[in-house]
């Protein structure tokens, strides 16, 4: 009795529950903090990937269950004029439309980025080309195109008279694909503008006095100073601008369904064209798989591009 | 802006209260029917239904419709759940649907898909052949759609059919120097040339259209005699006949309104409402639109239907896009659903329904060809008939998915628009056809 009252000149700690054992077991406690997002991305991720790459390998149907084909859809894409006019076209529109949007839309954050009057509500205008449901834009551009009723053909016909017939913009297939790429140009414009305006922010005022000081001329200023410091966020804007373009949908199945005879097709349009409407599931996933390699280089191009900001930070290139 | 819209809704008021009053009158007392007695389909117990169909086209397609079906409700106390799909989405809810065994117990679907899902389906046999008894036999397409390929099972009930017959302008066939459209590959030639010279060109829908451009396509190819697949499914579409049909196009196109080949399902009724297109195929909801707007009333007016050329063929070279009602076997209340279809194609409920949508759903039953909607107007008789077209998607093969493959893949379509373009060579254009057609149909 003694001798147990003499040991308990310090308070026993209580055992702790088994609860609380277990979340101060380390390894335990990295996997329940995983646990949800890992979770998120398996199930809406993963899984869907998965099947994909599942599907583009079956013949499945809308309607009925496949079998493994091995590379039969991907053989049969290999022989398909339509699948490599749609590889061309999306290669195409995208070189073409990012490079559009960056042009303007440098231009445009360079202008923004001077003194104007009413700055921060033009900026908020000119966001709204982008904040518009690209459907509701797409349907905007299907009337303005419209082969009867464009209000570019009646102003020219009808009003200006220096046309006989209206324009031609959806039914023949050069003109058709410089369209999308120009409503396309118009809807991604905003994206760059902003993005860009915000990185231009970043740069120091006193770059340019020391280079005014210099008695350099405006070209100097853009080539050596802000081009140079805007690189980092031009990568990953471009990165995330070629991605979106590459994998645009809505603006072409909205005007045009990838007509005319097919000339407008983009990889993810036909996928779905192919996938669901035609019911053919299988060949329409192996399309969108084939998109992946595309992605994929589009993404290897923003990592290489952001290990650049390690020689902006001072350091060596490696 | 304000005032345009007003205009609008009252039009559509006004349109809708029209058409509501014929419906009203319509009874059902003018059809014919014959003593049958009706199929025994006691209800289980608690019976509740849920039914899914295309979306309205216009609104006493919808109103009637539900009107209907609360009276079925009341008149059996089984509460009926109807949605309404967009007409894209339709065939991939019934497909998940049909392999997932869950959701409506009745699909009223497209024309194909009960032939998709046969082993998912029931039979309906007992319904169809008392509906047919009674009302004086099924017209040609419904029997088509109907029933199982090679046998006498029903396993699809066919509710109506939609066609795109030759919508003209009088005046300007008038002035074109004909008194009516001619029957003939020639004579209708030379008639879109007169329109073009006097500006007042024909039209036809050449871009991705399901409804319009496979129409028309179908009906070019056909009436040269011409088919995709021979009876045993085989692929033909590869023959003498396609190619005249695509030679012969490459005459008529130069006769359409510009951008044909940029045109989709609307673009044909806007620009005819638009005094640009006066000449072309669609269905009875174009005229009556322009009937109903003051606007575009004196179009209306000297607007008129005809059938379809016909060709070499000697009978009319069109299909019908077909309203098909299964019942699903994963369905808990069979009973109930096959009352429910049975009740809703009885004259006292399908006459208004067939007369508010203006006749849109031509008739599958023959007796409902003396309904009163078909004298309503004598504009509209040429789409009477429309169910009892010798064609149909796939023509002449087994009804299939792989048919309604090729249409949504536009791929008669194509041929026909890329040699109307001069893009390629009728040779080609065909090989082409056929290559893609073999994918489905393997």
């Amino acid at each position: 009795m003694t001798v147990a009252t003499m040991t308990d000149w310090t308070r026993a700690r209580p055992q702790p529950g088994w609860l609380a054992r277990l979340f101060d077991y380390k390894p335990f406690l990295v996997v329940a903090c995983l646990f949800p997002a890992i979770g998120l991305l398996t199930v809406f991720l993963t899984y869907p990937l998965g099947l994909g790459l599942w599907l583009s390998f079956t013949d499945t149907k809308i309607g009925r269950t496949g079998q493994w084909v091995g590379w039969d859809n991907f053989e049969y894409l290999m022989e398909d004029p339509q699948f490599w006019s749609a590889v061309f076209y999306s290669v195409f529109y995208t070189a073409v439309a990012t490079f559009g949007k960056f042009a303007l839309g440098l231009w445009l954050a360079l202008l923004l980025n001077n003194h104007v009057p009413f700055k921060s509500l033009l900026r908020a205008i000119i966001l709204l080309p982008w904040i518009v449901p690209t459907v509701l834009s797409a349907l905007a551009f299907w009337w303005l195109y419209d082969p009867q009723f464009s209000i570019f053909s009646y102003l020219a016909v009808d009003v200006l008279g220096i046309r006989e017939k209206p324009f031609d913009f959806l039914s023949t297939t050069w003109p058709a694909r410089w369209s999308l790429i120009a409503a396309n140009i118009w809807r991604g414009i905003p994206f760059v503008a902003i993005s860009l305006l915000a990185g231009l922010q970043t740069i120091s005022p006193s770059l340019y006095e020391a280079a005014l000081l210099d008695g350099s001329t405006a070209w100097q200023r853009f080539r050596y100073i802000t081009f140079p410091l805007l690189l980092p966020i031009l990568a990953i804007v471009m990165t995330f601008s070629i991605i979106f373009t590459f994998t645009d949908f809505q603006l072409v199945y909205a005007i045009t369904r990838g007509g005319p005879i097919n000339s407008t097709h983009l990889m993810a349009t036909l996928a779905f064209q192919r996938g669901i409407a035609g019911g053919e599931l299988g060949e329409g996933a192996a399309i969108a798989v084939s998109m992946i390699p595309f992605l994929v280089v589009a993404t290897l191009f923003s990592y290489f591009a952001l290990a650049r900001r390690k020689w902006q930070q001072g350091e060596a290139n490696d | 802006m304000v005032f345009i819209i007003r205009r609008r809704e009252a039009m559509a008021f006004g349109a809708m209260a029209a058409a509501l009053a014929l419906a009203r009158q319509a009874t059902g007392q003018s059809i014919p029917v014959a003593n049958v007695a009706a199929p025994k389909l006691t209800p289980e117990n608690g019976a509740s239904l849920r039914v899914l169909r295309p979306a309205r086209f216009v609104e006493p397609d919808e109103v009637i419709f539900r009107a209907n079906t609360e009276k079925f409700t009341k008149a059996t106390g089984i509460s009926v759940k109807v949605d309404f799909v967009g007409w894209e989405d339709l065939r991939q809810q019934a497909a998940v649907s049909a392999n997932t065994g869950a959701g409506p117990d009745v699909i009223l679907g497209w024309a194909e898909d009960p032939h998709v899902y046969s082993d998912k389906v029931s039979e309906l046999s007992d319904v169809a052949e008392y509906l047919g008894k009674k009302y004086g036999g099924w017209q040609f397409l419904a029997e088509k759609y109907g029933k199982k390929a090679g046998g006498n099972n029903w396993i699809g009930l066919p509710f109506g059919g939609s066609t795109g017959p030759i919508v003209y302008r009088k005046s300007a066939v008038k002035e074109a120097g004909f008194d009516a459209i001619p029957n003939d590959h020639a004579g209708f030639l030379k008639l879109c040339q007169a329109l073009k010279k006097n500006n007042k060109p024909a039209g036809f829908a050449l871009g991705n259209a399901v409804g319009d451009a496979n129409g028309f396509a179908n009906w070019l190819i056909w009436s040269h005699g011409g088919f995709l697949v021979d009876d045993a499914g085989k692929v033909a579409i590869n023959s003498k006949e396609t190619l005249n049909a695509l030679n012969y196009l490459k005459e008529l196109y130069p006769s359409f309104v510009s951008g044909t080949l940029s045109w989709n399902d609307v673009s044909n009724n806007r620009a005819y409402a638009a005094n640009e297109l006066f000449l072309t195929a669609n269905g009875v909801s174009m005229y009556f639109a322009l009937k109903n707007d003051p606007a575009t009333k004196a179009i209306a007016d000297d607007t008129d239907h005809a059938p379809l050329m016909q060709g070499i063929i000697g009978k009319q070279p069109q299909s019908a896009l077909v309203l098909n009602a299964m019942l699903f076997k994963h369905s808990k209340y069979q009973n109930a659903a096959k009352a429910y279809l049975t009740f809703m194609m009885e004259a006292e409920q399908y006459d208004p329904w067939l007369t508010g949508c203006l006749g849109y759903w031509a008739h599958p039953l023959k007796a409902y060809g003396e309904s009163k909607v078909w004298t309503s107007d004598p504009k509209i008789a040429v789409y009477k008939d429309g169910m009892n077209n010798q064609f149909w998607t796939g023509y002449k093969g087994p009804i299939t998915q792989a048919a309604g493959t090729v249409a949504a893949e536009y791929i008669l379509v194509q041929m026909c628009s890329s040699v109307a373009s001069g893009q390629v060579k009728p040779e080609d254009a065909v090989k082409e056809a056929e290559r893609r057609t073999r994918r489905y149909y393997r």
